[in-house]
């Protein structure tokens, strides 16, 4: 069957397999990496395909999201225990009503736990909470001899940590534990402040930093002194408001987009509105959950906007020192190329974790999404220069073609993390299009 | 709050009808062959909302063992709102046309042993005098093709079974679903290539749920299945055995 990860680039053949049980992973992976005769398949585990590239791309693919059971929950702390095919979406649905909610979660709420823990995602608060896998107590996975064993950050850590962030390639993640957050209201406060530039925009986050939440919309082609002009938005879960759980979502983009309707005027004309819907400096609005966290949810398959040809998320972070001179240089080379982004989004990150291959260190982060042409990945290739130039690195879940060389030079873990991938057997089996090219 | 027996409960779209029916509260009582399943399907239905949730093992060829068990859901249950019946295979047509044991035992999970089932249910529901029994069947006993004649013919059965049990029980406030599924992705059709024609079991249980509550008689689900198979019925068979279905 022919599969792609959300930006629709690369499409590959796969075999797919499903898997209903935690039994049911354990004799598929004992099945073909006992199989003598043909040499091991490549395999990756894959969730809802949310990851934008290649990682959960492979010929051979295990298919989780019917792995999705509730296996343990405590109301009194929030403790929760699921299958790892659990939605995000799943967990809000059944426990926002209850009062609770997700320590951490991406843009989209559309992804698995196991997904969550093996792309190690962040959110809008990682500058206080950190990561989701900061919040996972224990996890279960299914090794490549298809024995199930649990890890945590006491019990196994070195297979815990290479496990969080490790793109699905240590095993299939089949259980996780985590703890839930207490809430009073489905809804959250939010702040939008409106600043002239990137210097401006820095402070902000810098001032705001106690803030729970918070994220940047950037205006990618503004150039001169309004370079890295912004919307910030500042949130914090209120106490006023009902505990109602998102609705389905009614928008749909049914087939792909003709790639001429995303052109340099387009976004052009789109970053000048959405900078302008903000009249005020400043505004204070409540908002439910689903439009803070979750813009783009609302839109089924907005990823076919960007045509049959795809797109790419470029996301990067920068060292806080290199900050503002170096979102500076790349703000320039983008608004220089003509080549916008919808979303540019803009976040601070506080302090990394232990993880092996976790993205997020303490600096700024930036995600822009370009669609996918010929030259793209050339210029995308002096963009990698200037973030290794200020020692910043890329996200692997966003990841579709960076190189080898600057994946190893910007995460000096690898050697340890493949160390652990030897020493659980996963490097003979567990592979995706992504950790071939990077040489993992 | 509902009372609900479901038989067959680790089928997939048994699974998803579960879960709406524990997110509403229901008190419900599972039966499948597999344990492990049972106790996993158990954890969830309870931890989404059901307000009590007892399993019980449950070899739908072992004829003889149907009453007892039978007659413990209802003591588990007391009253019975719902009963629904999804346990099935999907046989291997080219096996069942070499070997009559293929056949018989196909036969056998696929249609009598749903009808033992029933025969003691229907007794049970018709006492008690209220409350809804659906079946899943599936569009495939509308008519039979050679591609897969022995399911249908077993689904088949169960559907004109099922329109007398409702006839004879109409009168004493027992309704009876038929409900004919097209083609869902399930475990059980893991190995089919899927095209446009495919639906998810959440989408079939959303169906169940809302034709058990308004008392529908035949469910096709999706929807578009009642075109496609009124088409498919009134094919005269002098082109219809000419075709490659």
């Amino acid at each position: 069957m022919q599969i792609s990860g959300w930006g629709q680039y690369p499409i590959v053949d796969a075999t797919i397999s499903q898997a209903h049980s935690k039994r049911k992973v354990s004799e598929l992976l004992q099945t073909w990496t006992t199989d003598e005769e043909s040499n091991p398949p490549q395999l990756i585990a894959r969730g809802l395909g949310r990851s934008y590239g290649d990682s959960a791309l492979a010929p051979h693919v295990l298919q989780t999201h019917h792995l999705n059971h509730f296996v343990e929950f405590n109301p009194m702390t929030g403790d929760i225990t699921c299958s790892a095919g659990i939605s995000f979406a799943e967990i809000l649905e059944l426990f926002v009503p209850r009062g609770w909610f997700l320590p951490v979660t991406p843009g989209t709420k559309f992804v698995t736990v196991g997904g969550a823990i093996a792309s190690d995602v962040h959110g809008k608060n990682h500058h206080i909470d950190g990561c989701f896998s900061q919040h996972v107590s224990s996890l279960q996975i299914a090794l490549a001899t298809g024995e199930i064993v649990s890890c945590s950050p006491s019990e196994k850590p070195e297979l815990f940590h290479a496990t969080c962030g490790g793109m699905g390639l240590t095993g299939v993640i089949v259980q996780a534990s985590f703890r839930l957050i207490a809430i009073e209201s489905a809804f959250i406060s939010e702040q939008t402040f409106k600043t002239a530039n990137l210097k401006e925009t820095l402070e902000l986050f810098e001032e705001h930093e106690p803030s729970t939440y918070s994220v940047a919309w950037i205006d990618c082609l503004a150039t001169g002194d309004k370079l890295g002009r912004s919307l910030l938005m500042l949130g914090e879960h209120t106490s006023s408001g009902e505990l109602q759980a998102h609705k389905d979502r009614k928008l749909n983009v049914p087939v792909n987009m003709p790639s001429l309707l995303l052109n340099p005027y387009s976004i052009q004309a789109f970053n000048t509105l959405y900078y302008h819907k903000q009249t005020q400096q400043h505004s204070i609005r409540d908002v439910h959950y689903e439009p803070f966290f979750y813009p783009l949810d609302g839109i089924q398959n907005w990823n076919r906007l960007y045509g049959k040809k795809g797109f790419t998320q470029y996301q990067f972070v920068l060292p806080k020192s290199a900050g503002l001179e170096g979102m500076t240089r790349i703000l320039q080379e983008i608004a220089k190329s003509k080549r916008g982004s919808f979303l540019a989004v803009l976040k601070a990150f506080g302090k990394g974790n232990d993880n092996l291959l976790s993205f997020p260190t303490e600096g700024y982060t930036l995600a822009l999404d370009f669609k996918i042409d010929d030259k793209l990945f050339s210029f995308l290739d002096e963009l990698d220069r200037i973030v290794l130039d200020y020692g910043g690195r890329l996200y692997l879940t966003k990841d579709v073609r960076m190189s080898e060389a600057t994946f190893k030079q910007s995460y000096p873990n690898w050697e340890q993390f493949q160390a652990v991938r030897h020493q659980y057997g996963a490097d003979q089996h567990f592979h995706s299009l992504q950790s071939k090219r990077l040489g993992l | 709050m509902k009372n609900i027996l479901v038989i067959g409960a680790t089928s997939a779209i048994a699974k998803q009808t579960i879960r709406l029916y524990a997110k509403q509260g229901a008190n419900l009582h599972l039966m499948a062959r597999d344990e492990e399943k049972l106790q996993t399907l158990a954890q969830d239905a309870s931890i989404r909302g059901a307000a009590s949730v007892t399993v019980q093992k449950l070899e739908v060829n072992d004829f003889d063992e149907h009453e007892k068990l039978i007659d413990n859901a209802f003591e588990k249950l007391m009253s019975v709102d719902v009963v629904l019946i999804a346990h099935g295979s999907l046989p291997d047509q080219q096996a069942c046309q070499q070997h009559v044991s293929t056949t018989l035992r196909e036969m056998n999970t696929n249609g009598l042993s749903t009808i033992s089932l029933l025969t003691l249910l229907a007794n049970k529901m018709e006492n008690q005098g209220k409350g809804t029994i659906a079946v899943i069947t599936s569009v495939a006993g509308d008519r039979g093709r050679q591609s897969n004649y022995v399911y249908g013919a077993a689904k088949g059965m169960l559907s004109i079974f099922l329109q007398g049990l409702r006839n004879r029980l109409f009168k004493k406030g027992v309704h009876v679903v038929d409900i004919k599924p097209g083609f869902v992705d399930t475990p059980m059709t893991a190995d089919f290539p899927k095209g446009a024609l495919w639906a998810k079991p959440e989408t079939i249980a959303a169906s169940i749920v809302k034709a058990v509550e308004k008392k529908t008689n035949t469910l096709y689900t999706p929807w578009f299945w009642m075109g496609i198979m009124l088409i498919i019925r009134n094919i005269p068979e002098f082109i219809f055995k000419k075709m490659k279905l």
